[in-house]
Parts: structure tokens; sequence; C-alpha cells
């Protein structure tokens, strides 16, 4: 057919419906053809969907059509197709031993624990940690990217710390310490933890009453060196903070020391060892080494 | 042909045309709708998935009062970057007893339906108090006001007894000791035994760590065990659903 058939046809060729109101008559002309196409198209599609793909539903499932497509399959396969593109690497950063030379020794797989490292990180622990591990002090969440560790700063430890969590009721083998509430307790009276307070304030180097941080040094040796040690430096057996530098989870002003000491803190991580691969635990902890502090 | 030619007899009937039509969407209808109710596939069955314990439905009243849905879903789809970022896929029956479900597609937050033990009880407080406080960029509003608002289960029994009129399998006893749970739940002092053989892997905690029961604490004890009833470590999807 040539251009010109786009015209209307006159009249007298298509003829009219037989249609008669007032002397006005409807013409019959054909349906657009590019409409019918696209029409009759639609018909040959959604037959030959229905024999490609899941679609009659029968007694006990709907047909599986000839493909045997089903999401949650195609889901577990494409996965797998990701993962088997860095087969590798994933088995290497499973057997390695956690130790920093071991993982540098293969700069590939360093790289791939690095960034596959950061993926992980961005998504299941900056909402505490923070952006590169920058942490939120007030909040108590630790800043990562500096070498101040409560529980150790290895690899092999951090990667304890990712796949365990810390004080959470999910893990058995969590990692677990408690503070005593000194002052809600009433383990120690208000003038004792203003005391100890004070002392605190003075092994942290910071300004403090001398009078009362004296009469604290005893109240801190009987009660508090157990796990800050006695010179207040920390215990990381116990994830008990080092007392004496300038490094606060919480805070170092009186007021907040005060909370501290008389409400204790209770800090909680959550558990990976169900949420995240053994490749992937291992990469976050490669990761979080590498911020700055690593040990 | 003649079957074209009866075909004017509706197009022509105004009343035939309309119950004809309505034949047709009926069948239609049942086609599409009917079988969802007997297929096998479509009712899959899950070990794990139980009714809210009193605790966690005040929760999910405050979630659904509060429009949370509006910003943030509760269904992973069976998509790769979805899978990677939120965990397993959803499956239907672990919105089965949400009345109204909580699916949603609109996020302007994350999905929610694994949240359940991701944070720690203390993260959701700060951060349901402030939530730029945790996490700088994000838009959400500040529902500090749920700490100072007290939570009386008064009404509690009655709403497993609209729930069970809906279909929720509450039993009898369930409901007797609705305000019994309720309390038990936030008092890990407590005896909180009989609570936990009516809902197991409930979580038994002061959510917010203050005395009293507060909203904070009813929803925190929902957003905790979202997505936590299903042990996915020994749960093996079938394929073809």
């Amino acid at each position: 057919m040539s251009m010109d058939d786009k015209k209307p046809l006159p009249e007298d060729e298509v003829g009219t419906t037989g249609h008669s109101w007032d002397g006005i008559e409807e013409l019959n002309n054909p349906l657009p053809r590019w409409w019918l196409w696209t029409f009759y198209g639609c018909i040959a599609f959604a037959l030959i969907y229905a024999v490609l793909y899941p679609a009659v539903p029968l007694v006990s499932g709907a047909t599986p059509g000839l493909l045997g497509y089903s999401t949650r399959a195609a889901v577990v396969e494409d996965i797998a197709e990701y993962e088997s593109r860095n087969a590798d690497l994933i088995a290497k950063l499973t057997e390695v031993p956690l130790e920093v030379d071991a993982i540098k020794a293969d700069p590939a797989l360093y790289n791939y624990a690095v960034q596959g490292g950061a993926s992980v990180f961005n998504a299941y622990c900056v909402q505490c940690h923070g952006r590169e591990g920058g942490g939120v002090q007030a909040n108590g969440y630790p800043t990562l990217s500096d070498d101040d560790w409560l529980w150790g700063g290895t690899i092999e430890e951090i990667h304890y710390t990712v796949t365990n969590g810390i004080r959470n009721e999910d893990n058995p083998d969590a990692r677990w310490s408690q503070m005593p509430a000194f002052g809600a307790d009433e383990l120690l009276s208000e003038e004792e933890i203003s005391q100890v307070v004070q002392y605190v304030r003075r092994i942290s180097g910071q300004e403090h009453d001398a009078a009362l941080a004296s009469a604290g040094e005893t109240v801190f040796l009987d009660n508090c060196a157990a796990c800050h040690m006695e010179d207040g430096t920390g215990d990381r057996y116990q994830g008990a903070p080092n007392l004496t530098d300038a490094i606060w989870l919480y805070g170092g002003d009186v007021e907040t020391l005060t909370h501290t000491v008389t409400y204790a803190r209770f800090g909680v991580m959550p558990t990976h060892a169900e949420r995240l691969s053994e490749a992937e635990r291992r990469a976050v902890a490669v990761y979080v080494h590498q911020l700055g502090g690593g040990e | 042909m003649a079957i074209l030619e009866k075909h004017k007899i509706l197009e022509k009937n105004a009343s035939l045309l309309l119950v004809f039509s309505f034949l047709v969407v009926t069948i239609g209808g049942l086609v599409e709708i009917a079988p969802l109710f007997y297929l096998e596939n479509t009712i899959e069955e899950v070990e794990g998935v139980r009714p809210y314990s009193p605790m966690e439905l005040e929760g999910r009243d405050i979630y659904v009062r509060e429009g949370c849905y509006v910003c943030h879903s509760q269904m992973i789809r069976p998509m790769r970057d979805e899978v990677e970022r939120y965990g397993h896929y959803s499956l239907a029956a672990e919105s089965m007893y949400d009345h109204p479900f909580q699916w949603g597609s609109k996020r302007t937050g994350p999905d929610l339906a694994r949240l359940g033990g991701r944070y720690s009880d203390d993260w959701h407080v700060q951060h349901l108090r402030n939530p730029q406080s945790v996490v700088p960029e994000s838009v959400m509003p500040k529902y500090a006001f749920l700490e100072n608002r007290m939570v009386d289960p008064e009404h509690i029994a009655d709403k497993l007894r609209v729930h069970r009129a809906v279909g929720v399998p509450y039993t009898d006893e369930m409901i007797e000791a609705a305000v019994a749970d309720f309390n038990a739940q936030i008092d890990p002092d407590g005896d909180y035994d009989a609570l936990l053989e009516r809902y197991p892997g409930a979580q038994v905690r002061n959510f917010d760590g203050s005395p009293g029961i507060s909203e904070m604490d009813a929803l925190i004890a929902y957003l905790q065990m979202l997505g936590t009833l299903v042990d996915f470590s020994t749960f093996e999807p079938d394929a073809s659903r």
C-alpha cells in the first residue's frame, strides 16, 4: 500500500454502517492498521507468554511454563552468578589466616577484602559507628578509626566482635561484661562517686579538684581497679576502657562521668553470625582494621 | 457469522449487556482470585510464625498510628540487591497475622521487614528521639514524645479479640492472659515463662531503659521482632513458589 492510502477513502468506497440520524450517516471506515496489528500482537504475546511462563492455575499449582521460570529460583541464580565471579577470592578469604601480613601478601585479596568490607560496613555498621568508622561519641558508639580498642584491634579480634557482637542475648558467644551501677545499686555513696569522678579526671589529665581526687584514689582502687586496672589503663579481656587517655566513649566531663558511675553503661552490639557470611565478616574486619588504628 | 449477529442483541439491550458483563467479570475473578485460596503453593506453611504478643501488637498499632508505613516498606522483594541489603526475601506467611499488612511500596526510609536484632535497643531509643544524632543524613522526624506517653493495657484484651474476629488464631487463654503477658514482656526480672510458651521467641526486656511502659517500649518491642520469627538457617524455601 502506498502513502496515498493514509488519506480517508472517499465516502462511496467505504460505504456507511446504515445508521442514519436526522440525515447524518455513519461512515464505515476501517480501524487504523497500526492499532489493529498492535491488538493482534498483544493477543499473540499473551498466548506465547502463557505457554512459556507460569500461567494457568490447576489443582495444586499453576502450569510451570516451558521456561520453568520462578522469581525465587531467579534471585538465587542471580546471587550465585555474582558470587561465582569472585569465587576464588571468597574461598581464599575464608581460609586465609586472620593476620595482616597473610592477607596483605596477596594484593588482589587484600584489595577485595577492603573494598568488599567497605560495602558491608556501609550497609550494616555505619548506622552506629558512623561514616568511615567515625563513631558517635555522645551515644557511646566507639570510633573505629583510632588506635584505641575496647576489645582488641587485631583483625582476629575485630572479626570475633563482628561475628558475635557485644552484650546481645541472641548469641551465647557474644563478648560480655557488665559495669555495676555504683550509684543506683547503692554500692557507693554520692560523696564517694564525686571523689572517684575527680580521680578519673586526674588520671586522664583533665582539670580536677585535688582534694576530692586524692580521696577518690582509694575508692578507685577498691572498686574500679579490678576491671580498669590499678593505673586505669583498662583491660581488653573485659572490654574495660582505658581511662587515662583523652578518648571517651560517652564523655569525660564531670556530669557524664557521674552518670556513668551512678547508672553504669551497657553498650550492645548485635551478632552478625547469621546475617553475614564468613567471607563478609572477614572482609569487614580487614576494612575496619585499615581505617587507621589496626594492630 | 451467526454468533456475531447474536452479539448485536447484547449490544442493543442495556440490561442484558449489564448482566452479561457481570458474568464475564465474575468468571475472570474466579479464575484469577479463587485459585489463590486453594493452591498449595500460595499458602506456604512456615514454621515459627505466630500471632503478635500483646506488647508487640500495641507497638504495631503505634507504628500504624504514626504512619511509619508511609516511608518504610516491610517487604523484601526477591531481587539480588534487596536480599544483599536487607536479608532473606520476605515470605507471605510472615505477614499472615498483619491486619492490615504493612508491605508498602514507598521507601523514603529503608525496608524494615528484617529490622529485628539489627540494632541495639539503645540505638532505637536514640534514633527515635533524634534520628539525625545517629544518621546525620536522615530526614526522619523525631518521635521523642513516645517516651512520655505511657501505655495502659486496659483495652489490650479487646484488641486481641478484634484480631481474632478477622482470623488471627488468638486462643481464649491468650486473651485472658493479655494484660499479664503485656506487663511480663517488659520485666526481665519477673516470671515470663508463660509468655514465652504462648509466644515463642518473644523478647523480654525493658526496651527503652526507663521505668514504666511507654509507647517507646511497645514500639521498640515490635521493631525488634520484625523478621525474626522464621529461622532461615533451617528453613528451605521451595523454589517453585
